[in-house]
């Protein structure tokens, strides 16, 4: 008797089927709905301000050039191995440093810190280096900079 | 005495309420019980439980002061548009063109600062009257998640008014969110609907604030009542009941 009952047990009914049937739709749908509910969510068009700014030509920026960018907050700077291009976002408390030609170095106007054109820390109270920025070449063929891309601190964009 | 026999007594009254007026120990006990209000609460409660060392009413004052935060929280956003710049301005003219809207938005404002002491304040009673421990293990649970929705509310509020410190708050704290390993900016694009706080942030946001989080605040706090009452009430202060323990088996 007791044989018979577990044999019974272990073979597959038709509740059992409809049963494994019923929650692995149910499964399939809720698994559905929230793949559904994470692509809602995520906008496909963004109305923001750009992040990305055309430096020119890349035969336009001679060896030791340093371009400003007062609108996109940042430095392109032509060096013997290639480019890099930096915030100019002061990393001590967030003003906006000025490239001085005649030293050569970038400076901060409100609290003083200095840079050398790598932007590393030469005086005042900045924490860290400018950050370096990505960098990339635009469909035209021009030098482009991804401000909202921050790149380890001495990687040389080549061309 | 016929008057309210004769309101009572009928059928439209027992449709209604289902059981008596009269203040008898079944009617009392059939008040909360028959009531989808009350029946939270359970039916008789120990006269040690009720005085104010027992729980300082400090649950009580902050379902209370959540009641206030919805009241004026709906008012406002009569007058609130969650858009750039218009958010703004609408808090502007909350303060100073709307009639009693400078008394209604700092009545939301100072509750919700009061809410989440008062939360705080009662998770410390809780704790110090070692009141978490089995078998109100899942109830302590489920009060940290309403702290923490508690947070969020008063958080995601923040953004709202759309000024200065409110930007500025919510740019620091999702990027907060973005140092989580993995997920952080994944997590933070969904919750910002994109990659700076602007006007996407504040819709969601102000959803958040304003349904979402209510929403599961207002299950989580059933629950939280629901269990008080399976649990055997408050538990009040184990300490004060040795103490007295203690002075009456005192020789």
């Amino acid at each position: 008797m007791s044989e018979k009952k577990s044999e019974r047990d272990q073979a597959t009914t038709r509740r059992h089927f409809c049963q494994a049937t019923g929650i692995a739709a149910c499964t399939v749908a809720a698994g559905g709905a929230a793949a559904l509910s994470v692509d809602f969510l995520k906008p496909r068009a963004l109305f923001e301000p750009p992040t990305k700014f055309d430096a020119g030509p890349a035969d336009a920026i001679g060896v030791g050039d340093v371009i400003t960018n007062e609108m996109f907050r940042a430095y392109v700077v032509r060096r013997q191995d290639g480019f890099h291009s930096m915030s100019s976002v002061c990393t001590h408390l967030g003003c906006i440093t000025r490239y001085l030609p005649s030293d050569g170095i970038i400076a901060c106007p409100c609290h003083g810190s200095r840079y050398n054109l790598d932007g590393e820390v030469l005086a005042g109270p900045a924490p860290r280096p400018l950050h370096w920025l990505e960098m990339d070449l635009s469909p035209k063929g021009d030098i482009e900079v991804d401000t909202s891309l921050e790149v380890p601190f001495g990687t040389v964009f080549k061309l | 005495m016929e008057l309210p026999k004769a309101a009572t007594e009928n059928s439209v009254w027992r449709s209604i309420f289902r059981h008596g007026f009269f203040a008898t120990n079944r009617n009392r006990v059939l008040l909360v019980m028959d009531n989808v209000f009350l029946h939270l609460h359970s039916t008789k409660v120990r006269r040690r439980n009720l005085e104010i060392t027992s729980t300082y009413f400090l649950g009580a004052i902050a379902l209370i002061l959540f009641a206030v935060l919805v009241g004026t929280g709906l008012l406002l956003m009569l007058y609130y548009h969650p858009s750039v710049p218009q958010a703004y301005f609408d808090m502007k003219e909350l303060q100073f063109v709307v009639g009693n809207g400078v008394f209604l938005r700092n009545l939301h404002r100072w509750a919700a600062h009061a809410m989440v002491l008062i939360v705080f304040l009662h998770l410390l009673r809780v704790f110090f009257h070692r009141a978490f421990r089995p078998p109100r293990e899942f109830n302590w649970v489920v009060g940290v998640v309403l702290l923490l929705l508690t947070l969020l509310l008063s958080y995601t509020g923040y953004l709202l008014p759309w000024d200065q410190l409110a930007f500025w708050g919510v740019s620091v704290g999702t990027n907060m969110v973005r140092a989580m390993p993995v997920l952080g900016a994944k997590v933070r694009f969904l919750l910002l609907g994109g990659n700076i706080v602007g006007e996407n942030a504040l819709l969601r946001f102000y959803v958040l604030h304003c349904v979402l989080l209510p929403l599961a605040l207002i299950v989580g706090v059933a629950v939280h009542l629901w269990r008080v009452r399976k649990d055997g009430g408050v538990a009040g202060s184990a300490g004060r009941k040795r103490a007295k323990l203690e002075k009456e088996t005192r020789p």
